[in-house]
């Protein structure tokens, strides 16, 4: 008996403590039902309101939202949008990194009076990079009310939730799924490159600007994002001037060591190794060709972005490491400086793309409401359809692209930008 | 005497009659609070995983707790009839346009290759004594996600290309198709699972696992368990009966694996479906509904996977309070004082003493 008491206790406590936990974190873990209230009670009062939501938070989300509700006065409604991505796992950077980007967003939206003068909410739920519980993340936000998606985050999860987006007729906009099957249908569209564009746009590149002859390419074979590059860059390399002389994979089971892969490269004696995948991996074979000392132009895409940042990495190998980036967080942009001045006073970090994506895709959900002229009290379906034909006449300036418009497939249709890192800096070449 | 052997068999017929009763009920109350929309879109969507699940653990719960083998690659197995049931269906998308019947041989197709599979491990390993089944299912596991993810599979008017390397040397024709595009895996899988189909498919499991353990086969397959030497002794074929017993949850996991193919519209070999992770928590199933209790296999299954779901609103704590909660669990079943305790206070207890009180009256 006593047993049972003690565990009931010790649960009890594990459940107190996590509560606390929340509210010692202040605003960095704040999550989905804390950024509710935050968000409809402006920025500044963000101390107050924190501790508040931890009370509620164990609630759940139908507490916040009424407290919601309540502090929105300026306008009729609240606009619901809804946001999924992993926070948990192993694709959690992205995840985090996205729902941070939102949420500055949504302050920031807020603060200056909502759209229409009406407030949105946020609410961020986790997926675990896994298309089951993408699906069940997005079943929980349509119980929520959601009336507008950002996400998902990454491609497969994307995918999952775009057949029930369609059947719903949800209008989704997802931040970074790349794979050319995500907005696959009408409601779904998205606000970074596809996989093949970005393969076919630094093909282009390497090509117009004669950087080689010889191409040497390292690809991650596990990885859908890094076959899809690939795939497009080798079908637009038959179009361009040069060849592609070794294209060698590597495996999630197999990304520690890159000798082989190097060596190959060096031994067909590529001029150009072209590198589409994730920084973590680029800054190991720019190690490994640094020991072989084999130096040809590297090229990146933008899962390149970051690699600065890599513990330990001796940042003058990656001294003209030139890589396809839609947003570089040193630029001089007034609104990129904004953004990356508040991003890391409120998260302690650089933003990477992922959340500058998120940002954007806040903005311009915003930028379509304010096109179709819809109101909070529509519901999603009738949302979706104003916003679809909203969604292509509507031209947007944000941190990742100026004048971004979009295509009714749901591809954006911006400039690719060529970044090159010169004495541990950034900067744009395009 | 003859009387005592009708009276057992009443009592395992009960049994058995509670755990369909147990399935029909909840299927039946499901389908009123869906009628009555009361039912949140969060509870609609994870009704056919849930089904996935309970197959996943009543099959499991054949190899560990009647056959008495550890087996660490369920997942596996499920990846295997997933990815055939979906190949499957992707083909003869235009050929049968009944979506039932092309669903119905999907589901043939899976359960067949993974039964395959099974027959393919089973027949060196189960040979032998000890943990060796274990090792082998685990590394199966691993094998079958990077083997399917680095599969190309296309299909033109020439019939069907094959590459381990990219989809250009598939040479596909233009109006050709590639079917699995290696680690991006399969798209546009038709919808064809609902949750009639997946209740449908726990009763015919729990049909085939518990006629199975009841039958001459199944007595023979528990000895094995038991005591290996004694059921030699007897002349029973043990390499016969393991394999049995084997096969039979592999496919069966096949079979949760189609049903898992036609519910999400994206099939990939990710860790995170088909990998170890996956065979641990079906092995965590079994082992907190019972190692050979087909019932908890099914109530645990259930529990635990809306267990993360109902805690949402906790965010990023719900990983820690399910973690809690398991070991609670644990302890709350395996501690001797907890048995003790619920022996004395449980609910057969009083059940039992009010039946000897009539009995005695």
């Amino acid at each position: 008996m006593k047993k049972i008491l003690s565990l009931c206790m010790a649960m009890a406590l594990v459940v107190s403590m996590t509560a606390c936990g929340s509210k010692d974190d202040g605003k960095t873990t704040t999550a989905a039902a804390d950024n509710a209230t935050t968000a409809a009670a402006a920025e500044n009062n963000s101390e107050a309101a924190g501790g508040e939501t931890t009370a509620a938070a164990a609630g759940g989300e139908t507490t916040a939202a009424a407290a919601g509700e309540t502090v929105a006065f300026t306008g009729e409604g609240v606009f619901k949008i809804g946001g999924i991505g992993p926070t948990t796992g192993g694709a959690s950077a992205y995840g985090i990194a996205v729902q941070r980007g939102a949420q500055i967003a949504a302050d920031e939206i807020n603060a200056a009076g909502g759209i229409n003068g009406c407030q949105v909410e946020l609410n961020f739920q986790d997926d675990e990079h896994d298309p089951e519980k993408s699906v069940n993340a997005y079943n929980t936000l349509k119980d929520w009310g959601v009336q507008v998606l950002v996400g998902s985050v990454t491609s497969n999860p994307c995918i999952a939730v775009a057949e029930k987006t369609q059947a719903d007729n949800m209008f989704q906009l997802t931040p970074s799924g790349t794979a050319v099957d995500c907005v696959k249908y009408d409601n779904a569209f998205r606000m970074c490159f596809s996989d093949p564009n970005q393969g076919l746009e630094s093909a282009k590149y390497i090509g117009e600007n004669s950087l080689a002859t010889k191409v040497a390419v390292i690809y991650d074979s596990s990885d859908p994002y890094s076959v899809g590059i690939y795939e497009a860059f080798r079908a637009e390399a038959e179009n361009q001037s040069f060849e592609i002389v070794s294209a060698e994979a590597f495996t999630a089971d197999s990304k520690t060591d890159f000798s082989v892969q190097v060596q190959k490269a060096k031994d067909a004696q590529a001029d150009l190794l072209y590198m589409p995948f994730y920084y973590t991996e680029a800054s190991l074979v720019l190690q490994e060709c640094d020991k072989q000392s084999y130096k040809p132009v590297f090229f990146g895409v933008d899962g390149m972005d970051g690699i600065l940042s890599v513990e330990n990495f001796k940042v003058e190998l990656a001294n003209e490491l030139m890589y396809m980036a839609p947003f570089v967080a040193t630029s001089e942009d007034e609104m990129v400086k904004s953004f990356v001045t508040k991003y890391e006073t409120q998260f302690g970090e650089t933003p990477n793309q992922f959340a500058a994506d998120a940002y954007d895709c806040m903005y311009v959900v915003k930028a379509a409401i304010e096109k179709a002229g819809v109101t909070p009290d529509m519901d999603a379906s009738a949302i979706c359809d104003a916003l679809k034909t909203a969604m292509t006449e509507i031209s947007y300036d944000g941190i990742t692209g100026k004048g971004i418009s979009w295509e009714a497939t749901g591809e954006p249709n911006k400039a690719p930008m060529i970044v090159q890192i010169k004495d541990g800096v950034t900067v744009e070449l395009q | 005497m003859s009387r005592m052997k009708t009276k057992a068999m009443s009592k395992q017929m009960k049994n058995n009659l509670i755990t369909y009763g147990l399935v029909i009920a909840a299927y039946i109350v499901v389908e009123v609070l869906m009628r009555a929309g009361m039912v949140s879109s969060l509870i609609k969507g994870l009704l056919v995983p849930l089904c996935i699940y309970v197959i996943l653990a009543v099959s499991l719960n054949l190899t560990v707790g009647i056959l008495g083998e550890l087996s660490l690659g369920h997942a596996g197995f499920m990846c295997v009839g997933a990815f055939a049931g979906a190949i499957f269906s992707k083909c003869t998308m235009n050929a049968i346009p009944v979506a039932g019947l092309r669903f119905f041989l999907a589901l043939l197709t899976g359960a067949a290759f993974a039964a395959l599979a099974g027959i393919l491990v089973g027949i060196p390993v189960l040979r032998l004594k000890g943990d060796y089944l274990a090792i082998v299912t685990l590394a199966f596991g691993e094998i079958i996600k990077n083997v399917i993810n680095i599969i190309f599979l296309g299909r033109d008017s020439r019939g069907f290309h094959i590459s381990l390397k990219d989809a250009f040397e598939l040479g596909l024709e233009p109006e050709g198709e590639v079917i699995i595009k290696g680690p991006q895996g399969i798209t546009g899988t038709p919808n064809d699972s609902t949750f009639f189909i997946g209740v449908l498919l726990i009763l015919v499991t729990l049909f085939i696992v518990l006629n199975l353990i009841h039958s001459r086969t199944g007595r023979a397959i528990m000895s094995i368990r038991d005591n290996r030497i004694a059921a030699e002794s007897v002349g029973i074929n043990v390499t016969k009966y393991k394999l049995l017993a084997f096969t039979v949850s592999a496919s069966l996991a096949g079979v949760a694996g189609v049903l898992y193919a036609h519910n999400l519209s994206t099939l990939a070999a990710q860790p995170k479906n088909f990998g170890y992770n996956m065979s641990i928590m079906i092995l965590v199933f079994v082992v907190l509904g019972g190692i050979g209790n087909i019932r908890g296999s099914i109530i645990a299954a259930v529990v635990l996977t809306l267990l993360p779901e109902l805690l949402r609103s906790l965010n990023d704590y719900r990983m820690l309070i399910y973690a809690v909660v398991l070991i609670v669990v644990m302890i709350f079943s395996w501690s001797p004082k907890c048995r003790e305790f619920r022996e004395r206070y449980g609910l057969k207890r009083l059940f039992n003493s009010k039946k000897s009180a009539k009995e005695e009256a």
